[in-house]
């Protein structure tokens, strides 16, 4: 009997659940590690999906056929690896506590976490409690309802981009792709829900750059309203009736201005998990912002340039679901040609 | 709002030096403020029983001729330098700016030096030409504000009075102004960061007030040296303060401090020129909001004497606020001077009301 | 009152919670395809009139929908309603429309009186 050959998945994310299955699916046996006590990473954090508004539970329920009883597949949870090492050729996963896990190819879909907007402490964010950021304001639109922490519908609202992104002051030079879109698919949402209120974008560039991104751009300005403002925000404050104060500039005009709205909600954006940043050291494939590197942009970007351990996901820089997903497949594969290669 | 700034301050806390000092006056607030020194080395000295120097050597750090582009940056470096040089003469270096503008020049000077060593030598040779004098970096640089904020705990046990209001037991609404060269030039270098700093706050709230977060509290109160050393340019000057009095207003505040002598100075004198000019005030009374130093409110709370303070050669009368405390005075001692000679009255000014009616 | 010879000048921030963005729903209401501008900056570049003068269309259209009405109905007057603003626009707005019914609005507020 021929011996299977087996592969670590660290992290059930989307990425990682796409690994694995495709990697059952070529009768490799596959172990996936997730430190958490559920799979699906990040899009548990989503009600819906941008560009087209689709239910993130139905996209999670498709993701997941084939993975959660799929002989090939073993799911651990609440296994945090600490360390992950190449010994003789193979693989080995030290969890927090104390197991290990052993295999013939790693795969790294360790994913991201947002950027902690309390950072930005001009903004506010943790001490006007009608600051907010995208991933609190997903939830309440889960719940149904966007409410001011006085339970009021908020008459005005403001969506802040580039929060933790394209900020030198944060560490963080890069675009996180996803805050824009997001904000144009949140402001859409709230107006939806409330059509009499009014909702605003503030922002620097409004980067588009997916497919039916700018159609939904364009809509939300002709159908919703959302009025568009350029210019990045330095300063929040509150009210005397705990409203907050936002003060930017109205670059398209170079004009200050300043504006109270009943909520404001920061676009915070993508950063390298914990985990990414620690396993990509561990083994020198950190690249920068502590996002984990591939071997070639281009050409081998589910490589690293450790043999043998692969990467899947927006542990290597931010990417959409979409794209997620494609490379949890892609990483797959070349996986399979590098469990080839080694007989 | 506290649960989080508590947690986020932390990354801001900076060492404060605890003895040893050596002070280095402001230039302007002896003539504006002119208890407030003398009551901060009372509180250091007679309360603390910390060694400060106050040398009757020292000068100018440039401040002002600095940034009004009159005084070039070498020349700044080596007046510093020469002030260093003075603390090296008694022995101490822990350094204490009176000055926020000070507080930041000494800040600049010493980065600068930290970051081009080229620079640092130059400044030794200078010193060292024009004076024969060697310097030491000082070990701590620290703002007067921070060491009154350093001790708010062990004063407030010896102060007789709170920041409370007699008549309704409630904490008295104040308004706090950070000196923008306090944490605008280096974060790290202030407590509690660029945004919320906590030297103020944490007076306040330890001796009993309430710290009153309005609109405009983060914005600067106008001071801006060149907008108005000349003249025609003030009224630039007084819009930001008038922004910030504006915005503040509603919330009705029983009295402001701030560290900086120009902030004070000008969220003071700037009360009048607007009544003056506009007819404007923003208390109810006419008699505009008291602004103190916060050396001025240590002091008020330990039982000091107000007159002995100089508060009475504050544009806006702090009789209503010294009443709200219950803080006695004798308005027969107001205008007598050290010397126990009536010093005479300042005159009245047209809108703003200077004189407390009983 | 006294006279230093300086003056105390108004805030020149715009307020948002001041001015009358309601105003822009009536250009909005005749010209639905106003909404849809990205300020790209198409229209002025190629207008006739912004060849001679410094009428500025995307600016003016941008100004009225911020509230900021100053001076703007003199500044339309500088238009020539040629059309070549409208023939360009990658947004498809009906460009001579929002500078007509602007007028209409400008007018009523600053000429009325004449
Ligand atoms: S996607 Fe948009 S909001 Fe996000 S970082 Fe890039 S430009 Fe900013
Ligand atoms: S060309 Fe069209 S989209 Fe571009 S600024 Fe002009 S009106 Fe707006
Ligand atoms: S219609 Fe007016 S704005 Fe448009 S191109 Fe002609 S002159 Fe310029």
């Amino acid at each position: 009997m021929e011996n299977k050959k087996t592969v670590l998945v660290i992290g059930a994310g989307p990425a990682g659940i796409s690994a694995a299955k495709s990697l059952a699916n070529d009768n490799i046996s596959v172990t996936v590690l997730e430190k958490e006590d559920t799979f699906g990473g990040n899009i548990n954090n989503w009600a819906k999906l941008f560009p087209n508004f689709k239910d993130a539970g139905e996209v999670k329920s498709s993701l997941i056929q084939n993975f959660v009883n799929n002989q090939n597949i073993k799911i651990v949870y609440n296994k945090k690896v600490t360390e992950l090492k190449k010994h003789n050729q193979k693989w080995i996963a030290n969890t927090s506590d104390g197991e290990v896990f052993e295999s013939d190819a790693a795969i790294l879909s360790t994913g991201f976490k947002v950027f902690d907007a309390q950072y930005k402490e001009e903004l506010g964010y943790g001490i006007y409690p009608n600051v907010i950021t995208s991933v609190e304001f997903e939830k309440m639109y889960k719940n149904g309802k966007i409410l001011t922490v006085q339970g009021s519908v908020p008459k005005k609202i403001a969506f802040l981009n580039c929060v933790g992104s394209r900020d030198e002051k944060v560490g963080n030079h890069y675009c996180s792709r996803i805050c824009c879109i997001a904000a144009v698919k949140q402001a859409i949402e709230f107006k939806e829900l409330y059509p009499q209120s009014e909702a605003f974008i503030f922002y620097m560039d409004i980067r588009m750059a997916g497919q039916f991104y700018e159609e939904l751009y364009r809509k939300s300005q002709e159908k919703h309203g959302v009025v568009y403002i350029r210019g990045r925000i330095s300063e929040t404050s509150s009210t005397i009736d705990k409203k907050v104060q936002i003060k930017a500039e109205d670059t398209l005009a170079a004009t200050p201005l300043r504006m109270t709205v009943d909520m404001l909600v920061l676009m915070i954006g993508v950063e390298a998990s914990k985990s990414t940043t620690i396993l990509s050291k561990q083994n020198n494939i950190d690249g920068p912002y502590g996002f984990a590197k591939s071997k070639d942009i281009h050409t081998a970007d589910n490589y690293s340039n450790e043999n043998g351990l692969f990467l899947a996901g927006s542990c290597k820089r931010p990417l959409t679901l979409t794209e997620t997903i494609a490379d949890g497949k892609s990483a797959a594969i070349s996986v399979v040609e590098y469990l080839k290669q080694t007989k | 709002m506290e649960e989080f700034t508590k947690k986020y301050w932390k990354d801001y806390q900076k060492e404060i030096a605890d003895d040893n000092f050596y002070y280095e006056r402001s230039c302007i607030r002896q003539s504006f403020f002119p208890g407030s020194e003398a009551a901060f080395l009372k509180i250091l000295r007679d309360i603390l029983g910390k060694n400060i120097i106050d040398d009757p050597n020292q000068h100018t750090c440039t401040g002002i001729g600095y940034h009004s582009d009159i005084v070039p940056f070498d020349t700044t470096m080596t007046v510093v330098a020469r002030i260093f040089s003075l603390m090296k003469d008694h022995g101490v270096n822990n350094f204490i700016p009176s000055c926020v503008t000070s507080f930041g020049i000494f800040n600049e000077v010493v980065e600068t030096w930290n970051h081009s060593p080229e620079e640092y030598e130059k400044t030794k040779l200078f010193l060292k030409q024009a004076t024969g004098r060697d310097f030491e970096i000082p070990q701590n640089i620290s703002h007067a504000s921070d060491i009154i904020y350093k001790y708010r705990k062990e004063l407030k046990e010896k102060m007789p009075y709170r920041l409370v209001n007699r008549n309704t037991g409630k904490p008295l609404r104040v308004v706090e102004h950070i000196g923008c060269h306090y944490s605008k030039l280096f974060a790290k270098k202030s407590e509690g960061g660029m945004e919320f700093p906590k030297v103020l706050v944490g007076m306040i709230e330890e001796w009993g007030g309430e710290v009153i977060d309005y609109p405009e509290r983060r914005h600067c109160c106008g001071f801006g040296f060149r907008q108005y050393l000349v003249m025609a340019n003030r009224g630039y000057s007084v819009a930001n303060t008038k922004k910030k009095f504006e915005s503040m207003q509603p919330y009705k505040p029983d009295f402001i401090v701030a560290n900086c002598p120009g902030c004070t100075m000008f969220m003071d004198r700037w009360q009048y020129t607007i009544a003056e000019m506009e007819g404007k005030t923003y208390d109810d009374n006419k008699m505009g909001i008291p602004v103190l130093t916060y050396e001025e409110m240590a002091g008020l709370l330990l039982g000091f004497n107000p007159w002995d303070l100089g508060l009475q050669l504050h544009q806006v009368q702090v009789e209503p606020l010294l009443d709200k405390i219950g803080i006695p005075y004798d308005p027969k001692d107001k205008y007598v001077g050290k010397s126990g000679n009536f010093l005479g009255e300042p005159e009245k000014p047209e809108n703003l009301v200077t004189v407390y009616g009983k | 009152m006294k006279n230093w010879g300086f003056k105390i000048p108004d805030s020149r921030t715009l307020d948002l919670d001041k001015e009358d963005l309601k105003l822009y729903n009536k250009i909005v209401e005749k010209v639905p395809s106003a909404r849809r501008c990205i300020m790209c900056g198409m229209c002025s570049a190629t207008c006739s009139a912004a060849n001679h003068t410094n009428f500025n269309f995307r600016l003016v259209h941008h100004k009225f929908r911020m509230g900021m009405f100053e001076s703007l109905a003199s500044e339309l007057d500088k238009c020539m309603l040629c059309g070549k603003c409208r023939m360009l626009c990658p947004r498809g707005v009906n460009t001579r429309a929002v500078i007509y019914n602007m007028r209409i609005i400008l007018d009523n507020m600053y000429y009325k009186n004449i």
